[in-house]
């Protein structure tokens, strides 16, 4: 066999401890940048959450953009938003949640389908009511709230109290920040955004645990090396591990965002980004967030993870 | 962690058989029957609607509806009682959840209460001092009379679809007042939502001819009836009806309804039952040459005069039918009536044209997801690399296998978790393997290297899985269609990578080991 490459040589030392105000800072302003941009452009809520109409179309002959605007002004059903969705044949219809009921909806469907005729394919037609959007939207929160605190616990039981504690708040910034980006980017937020925040979540506390449990092992090991030491030591030693999960996730979200149809890609650019940034959470601020949580060492451990013994297999 | 016994080796190797064999239908293609025996494992990965293509409505019964009929049958009953015993009452009427009124007299108040009392064991009734009576129906009898709406909601609606020719509708009770309704392979569902969106209750009634319907619009409607427009009046026909109140004939007679022609025109002809056929029978005799209504929702479908008496409890029904409106009002009558109109509350339709290109597009991001990791692996680890791609193959096998024993649907998004997985799964092998890297820098021999690398990365794995677990059931439990279906692959795929993880490539290793003995771990 060939000689494996190896992404991260053995024995790189790059003091990630020591830019931690660097990073502190940075994500400082990632963070203020989100809420002002979720304060200034709020965030643009798909049908799911908001009500409304959404419809995929895909006509042989190219039909414009503006001719179909144009068809559908006349129609005074409010604001409607029309793209193209992926191929220069396919457009997607967004029309608001019209005034009333969900009857009012279902007549809005029907006039624009007459409106459009019979020669558009139409492939994907949604409609959500007032009612259901109010419901998915608190189901939602619920769901991300659930995620958190069910993490939170899990990370209280296996480790102190003070990683639980670095755990929550590089979580809570990987989420703000992704949150942020769709306020920004004016992105669609619906029911595929928030299982990719949940996704994220995983992630990120996944990646955020291995390096901890890296920290708790060497805080046992050596007992007298100084914290910001430990935790260079820690991360670099789990350095390789990092990049290459992510690497591999990453693979294969960008194979979903490349291939895998414009109904996915929103939702591949999301968990890309949260790759990104949950993977640098952990690096930059999960651990560095120890030093200040008043980490209790020199205690003989409780929990079963053992220093290591040569002790050699039979 | 080196140590595996002929017991755990047999079960990770009948583990991986058994996915193989639950996995493989999904590769034999639908037009090809196969004559399995009833016990070998037949069954594919259900696609969702959003892959085959299909129509998925969220429908609500307006259970407000049947309380307000319930307290208006109740409100009858006491007028009748009332009446019969000759005591007096002023200000009968109902209020959203009971049925007030007030006593005239006050040497009655007793008697009265007792009476009232006495027309349904299961209502409250509570009086005041004044003689103002409150009866209200008690909860269980209000709940078993929305469960049974609800019941029977469900009902109708399967046979309204049943008799679309819809091909295996699923037809789902959802909370206490809704009902899902999933129908696969419906791309225009307009017809279906048009024939759900109609209660179809059928009454025949008497048209009051002491005055016209204008007239009565104008200011003077006769008690007792009522204005009722007409359901798909032409012009020069009347657009409204002046109605009596009082139902002579419902619908709930009917047995059979059918479109045909009369006249090269689309009516509707029904037949009633044996009781249906006698009150028809009597009603016709005594109001010969006298119109009638036919009216459909409140909505007049026609008012034809009667001409002589019908006894055979058959009759026609004309208006301005087209073929397809009359077809589909036999059907509804047919169905029978819902006990409570129905509203659409969510709809998602996805074509087939869609539904083929996201499958498509799913296949070509797998394959694609798949050949990139499998590659990566290899550059990076080598043997050890492709150890963690068998483990890999198997992964996505079990994931299968499971999805098609379990029988969980396959969304879009769900697609994108056994992509996401597929990332997410060599993470355990990484994490393995970084150790094992470590423990050989620090000098030791291959065995006692590997063995240090598992058994360190074991609570690492555990930990960092359970997490993303915990992540994936919130979603499960919040989820609606598409992401119940990303978090039941991912949910998977978590369990299957972990076993695979652990004990495949474990197996491998210890194989390898035994055989080969090396020296120098090549990673």
């Amino acid at each position: 066999m060939f000689k494996p490459l190896r992404l991260i040589r053995p024995n790189t030392k790059i003091p990630f401890a020591e830019f931690r105000l660097t990073a502190f800072t940075f994500s400082f302003l990632l963070i203020m940048g989100s809420i002002f941009s979720l304060l200034v452009y709020g965030l643009n809520f798909g049908i799911d959450f908001r009500g409304g109409i959404l419809m995929e179309v895909r006509s042989e002959k190219n039909v414009g953009i503006s001719e179909i605007r144009a068809e559908l002004e006349k129609l005074k059903l409010g604001e409607v938003n029309i793209q193209r969705f992926g191929k220069d044949t396919d457009i997607l219809i967004r029309i608001q949640r019209q005034d009333g009921a969900e009857k009012e909806q279902i007549a809005a469907i029907e006039l624009v389908k007459e409106t459009l005729g019979s020669a558009i394919d139409y492939r994907r037609t949604e409609f959500v009511g007032p009612t259901v959007g109010e419901e998915l939207k608190e189901a939602g929160l619920l769901a991300v709230g659930l995620a958190l605190l069910s993490i939170l616990i899990y990370i209280w039981m296996r480790f102190e109290w003070q990683f639980g504690v670095g755990a929550l708040i590089a979580l809570t910034h990987d989420i703000v920040t992704t949150i942020g980006l769709f306020a920004i980017l004016h992105y669609e937020f619906n029911l595929a955004t928030v299982a990719a925040i949940l996704t994220i979540a995983g992630y990120s506390i996944n990646d955020t645990v291995v390096v901890y449990d890296r920290v708790r092992e060497n805080l046992r090991k050596y007992k007298k090396l100084d914290l910001v030491s430990l935790f260079n030591m820690s991360i670099n030693e789990t350095l390789s591990r990092t990049t290459m999960t992510s690497l591999t996730t990453l693979l294969a979200l960008f194979s979903i965002f490349f291939f895998g149809g414009a109904v996915l890609a929103d939702f591949a650019l999301a968990m890309i980004w949260g790759v990104c940034i949950g993977t640098y959470s952990s690096v930059f601020i999960a651990v560095p967030l120890l030093l200040y949580v008043n980490l209790k060492r020199g205690e003989e451990d409780e929990s079963g993870l053992q220093a290591p013994q040569d002790e050699m297999p039979k | 962690m080196l140590q595996f016994s002929a017991f755990k080796k047999i079960v990770v190797i009948l583990v991986c058989l058994i996915g193989i064999i639950y996995a493989s239908p999904n590769l034999l293609r639908d037009d090809i029957p196969l004559d399995l025996p009833s016990f070998a494992p037949g069954k594919k990965v259900n696609l969702g609607l959003d892959l085959q293509g299909g129509s998925y409505l969220l429908l609500e019964v307006d259970l407000t509806v049947v309380i307000k009929e319930y307290l208006e049958s109740i409100t009858s009953s006491v007028r009748q009682q009332l009446r019969k015993e000759k005591i007096g009452y002023r200000g009968l009427g109902t209020t959203r959840s009971s049925v007030i009124l007030t006593i005239r007299n006050e040497q009655e108040f007793e008697r009265a209460k007792e009476l009232l009392f006495a027309i349904d064991k299961a209502n409250n009734v509570i009086m005041d001092g004044a003689g103002n009576i409150q009866i209200t129906p008690k909860d269980e009898s209000i709940k078993s009379r929305k469960i049974a709406a609800l019941q029977q909601s469900i009902e109708i609606v399967r046979r309204r679809i049943d008799e679309t020719g819809v091909r295996e509708p699923t037809i789902q009770r959802q909370g206490e007042s809704r009902i899902l309704v999933q129908l696969p392979g419906v791309d225009d569902p307009e017809r279906v939502k048009a024939l759900l969106g109609q209660t179809a209750k059928m009454v025949f009634r008497l048209v009051d001819v002491t005055t016209s319907a204008s007239e009565a619009m104008a200011g003077r409607t006769p008690p007792g009836s009522e204005v009722l427009r007409a359901a798909m009046a032409e012009d020069g026909e009347p657009q409204a009806y002046l109605i009596k109140k009082r139902v002579m004939l419902s619908g709930e007679h009917l047995i059979d309804a059918q479109a045909t022609f009369q006249d090269g025109q689309p009516v509707v002809s029904f037949r009633f039952d044996t009781s249906g056929a006698k009150k028809f029978g009597k009603v016709t005799t005594n109001n010969v040459n006298r119109p009638f209504a036919i009216v459909l929702d409140n909505k007049v479908i026609s008012a034809p005069v009667i001409r002589e008496p019908i006894l055979g409890g058959t009759g026609i029904i004309s208006g301005n039918f087209t073929v397809r409106s009359a077809n589909d009002l036999a059907l509804l009558l047919r169905a029978g009536a819902l006990p409570a109109p129905l509203t659409v509350l969510e709809e998602r339709t996805v074509g087939p044209g869609l539904g083929v290109d996201s499958i498509e597009a799913g296949k070509m991001a797998s394959v694609i997801g798949i050949c990139l990791v499998v590659v990566f692996m290899i550059i990076c680890y080598g043997l050890f690399g492709i150890f963690a791609n068998i483990a890999l193959f198997f992964n996505i096998v079990l994931i299968v296998g499971a999805l098609s024993v379990l029988q969980a649907t396959l969304t879009l998004p769900g697609i994108a978790g056994i992509v996401l997985t597929i990332g997410m799964a060599v993470d355990a092998n990484v994490l393995i393997f970084e150790r094992i890297r470590e423990e050989v820098a620090l000098g030791r021999t291959p065995i006692s290297a590997i063995d240090a690398g598992y058994k360190r990365a074991l609570t690492t794995i555990i930990d960092s899985n359970l997490t993303t677990l915990f992540a994936a059931l919130c979603l499960y439990s919040f989820g609606s269609g598409p992401i119940k279906g990303f978090s039941v692959t991912l949910a998977i795929g978590i369990l299957t990578s972990m076993f695979t993880a652990i004990m495949l490539t474990r197996l491998l290793i210890v194989v390898w080991l035994r055989r080969r003995k090396p020296d120098l771990i090549p990673i």
